[in-house]
């Protein structure tokens, strides 16, 4: 199927900024879900608010676009109550982890079988540049003109420790990677996180003086390596992309349908 | 289901009734005193194959039920004060976007962490403003078991028929409290089940565009129509739009389909209301100790009645002010600060005649208490 009939034309034009990530991410999103060849009726995109979030509105699924940081409990509630869709879950980085981390976390702990994308471009851009809890210090924001003095979550870190059992990293200057890795959180059982760095010139690049979006995603080229490449182990400043769990865990709604059979069997004894 | 006869706490009650009315999913949050709602569906949704999910918080048992709603499922949560107020933006998401859902709220004392284990009726005014921006709500509520059961029933079907958030309005007492309660038959009280689109595959399917009736036929998600919900004013597709045109048709559409319908969401009861004339308006346990009075009082001779309400949302105003055009005086009888009283006052043609009678400090207002302002009301000194 050819890619614009994954799209919603009556949805055009986007609302993203030139030289915005997102829509990179949006691409490689599109081609995971063709590689795999899955029916639109059977995915589910939720999201929050937010730049990134716009995106559930331009795909040809069933798009659910809900409320600041709770993009996860709505999926939550989509996933249990009709397990065999895909529910795919786009997310800013103040959505997911600012707002959002509680439902983040628990919906890892969990380890419900739900794709979370979180598009780090390390500000709130919808709302005009002030820092995330991704923004690390040391970055400059409209709401912190003398530079922030937060600390910044690692999201594969996070995940990780909360329970995910897919963990990958990528940027939106990395496409086919971004796009493979995309593919094996659709496909893994269990909750995947995938996050992928996006450009943000508009808010981000431009208070930061990190230039226009080739600039940026150069930026990406260079501060970033390849789990276990020597790049990474000559320089383990730079920033590593990959995946980070791959593991098989239990799943919840896969769970639930074993207490379900036990609870029927109680009550029918 | 066959008719069976318990004697259960009110929030047992309640769980029967969503039982009955068909509740498919749950999810929650631990909260006193509405609890053992969440405790009871717990065990029994499983074994009728239904989903229960213990959230992380208010918010996201809210959430999650809206979107359980939209894969097709009668969806509940339950809560007592705080959670209801942590509940309250995606209550108001589920206005916007037209997703039918059912929410309890046990009340207890507040405002904040207020009195967890005492009964109050504070939160009247929360459950009809609570989220920000104009929108329609229905809020209903019940003053023994078997209303609990018929109440909580209701809540469903209205919350199918005009794809709206409902509010069940209990209290502490009635849901603690123990009671009898007769479950119905299969068939005994009526079902409604979700309008679900008749338009077929490949298509166009307008998902919020109003049939002549106000309603709007649904698609479940993983069906054959894929469309957009969203927060945001949105157009006969759902995509998001801030035409003012379009702002403005949707504002009112979702006021009117609920406020325009007033009479037939409408449930009340009358006791004793005949040539009464003194009227008490009253609602869940706070109405117990009004009907008691009223029984006393009439078979001593007074014409002394009870209009107990069952919907306080949209506020059936017409009623009021009909059943109380004769009153020589209207007692509200609650356990806030008088928000009923304010609807009433609005509502009858001799607001001066409207008098609070209030019970606020965690304890169920009594017959007694009643009593002794109506004494003063009627000139018979304190």
């Amino acid at each position: 199927m050819p890619v614009k009939d994954y799209l919603r034309e009556r949805f055009f034009p986007h609302m993203w900024c030139p030289g915005c990530g997102h829509g990179t991410i949006l691409n490689a999103l599109i081609h995971a879900v063709e590689g795999l060849r899955l029916n639109k009726n059977e995915i589910v995109m939720v999201s929050g608010i937010g730049c990134s979030a716009r995106i559930s509105g331009y795909v040809d699924f069933h798009s659910l676009h809900t409320i600041h940081g709770r993009a996860l409990a709505f999926a939550t509630g989509v996933k249990l109550s009709k397990p065999n869709l895909k529910v795919i879950v786009p997310m800013g980085d103040g959505d997911a982890l600012a707002i959002g981390g509680n439902h983040f976390i628990h919906a890892a702990r969990r380890n419900i079988d739900i794709t979370a994308i979180v598009m780090n471009n390390r500000i709130y851009g919808m709302t005009g540049g002030q820092f995330s809890p991704l923004s690390g210090p040391g970055v400059k924001a409209t709401t912190a003109p003398y530079t922030t003095i937060d600390s910044s979550f690692d999201v594969v870190q996070l995940a990780k420790a909360a329970g995910a059992s897919f963990v990958a990293r990528s940027t939106a200057f990395h496409v086919k990677e971004a796009t493979e890795m995309l593919t094996k959180a659709i496909t893994h059982k269990g909750f995947s996180v995938v996050e992928i760095l996006s450009q943000c010139p508009t808010h981000f690049g431009r208070k930061n003086k990190e230039g226009d979006a080739v600039n940026m995603l150069n930026l990406y080229k260079d501060n970033t390596a390849k789990l276990g490449s020597k790049a990474l182990e000559e320089k383990p400043h730079l920033i590593p992309r990959g995946i980070f769990v791959d593991s098989e865990r239990p799943e919840y709604c896969e769970e639930y349908d074993k207490i379900i059979a036990a609870a029927m069997k109680e009550k029918a004894s | 289901m066959s008719r069976k006869i318990r004697f259960i706490q009110g929030n047992e009650a309640c769980v029967e009734g969503a039982l009955y009315a068909g509740l498919d999913f749950y999810a929650g949050y631990p909260i006193t005193p509405s609890t053992e709602i969440a405790e009871h569906l717990s065990e029994r949704l499983p074994q009728l194959g239904g989903k229960f999910i213990q959230m992380e918080d208010e918010i996201a048992s809210m959430c999650a039920i809206i979107g359980a709603s939209l894969t097709g499922k009668k969806v509940m949560t339950a809560t007592s004060g705080p959670g209801f107020s942590l509940k309250q933006e995606a209550i108001g998401y589920a206005c916007m976007a037209e997703i039918p859902c059912v929410i309890a709220n046990v009340q207890r004392g507040g405002p904040s962490t207020g009195n967890p284990t005492h009964v109050s009726q504070g939160d009247i005014n929360q459950a009809r403003w609570g989220t920000h921006g104009d929108h329609a709500i229905i809020a209903l509520t019940a003053s023994n078991h078997q209303d609990v059961f018929r109440i909580t029933v209701d809540a469903f079907n209205l919350a199918e028929t005009y794809r709206t958030p409902v509010i069940l309005l209990f209290d502490e007492v009635i849901g603690h409290m123990r009671e009898k309660l007769v479950i119905p038959e299969k068939g005994e009280v009526e079902i409604v089940d979700r309008l679900r689109t008749s338009v077929p595959k490949d298509v166009d399917y307008h998902p919020y565009l109003p049939r002549e009736d106000g309603r709007l036929p649904m698609s479940d998600f993983g069906g054959e129509h894929r469309y957009n919900v969203t927060g945001l004013f949105h157009d006969m597709w759902g995509f998001p739009s801030n035409n003012p045109k379009i702002v403005n048709d949707l504002l009112r559409h979702l006021v009117d389909k609920i406020d325009n319908n007033v009479h037939t969401i409408t449930r009340y009861k009358e006791h004793f209301l005949e040539g009464a004339e003194y009227i008490m308006v009253s609602y869940g346990s706070s109405a117990r100790s009004a009907i008691h009075l009223a029984q006393n009082r009439r078979n001593k001779g007074e014409k002394i009645g009870v209009l107990e309400l069952q919907s306080i949302w949209p506020f059936p105003t017409e009623l009021v002010k009909e059943k109380c055009a004769n009153a020589k005086a209207v007692l509200v009888v609650e356990m806030n600060m008088g928000q009923v009283l304010a609807q009433v006052k609005a509502a009858v043609r001799n607001p001066d005649r409207v008098f609070l009678v209030n019970r606020i400090d965690g304890k169920l207002i009594t017959p007694t208490d009643i009593k002794q302002l109506l004494r003063v009301i009627q000139g018979r000194g304190v």
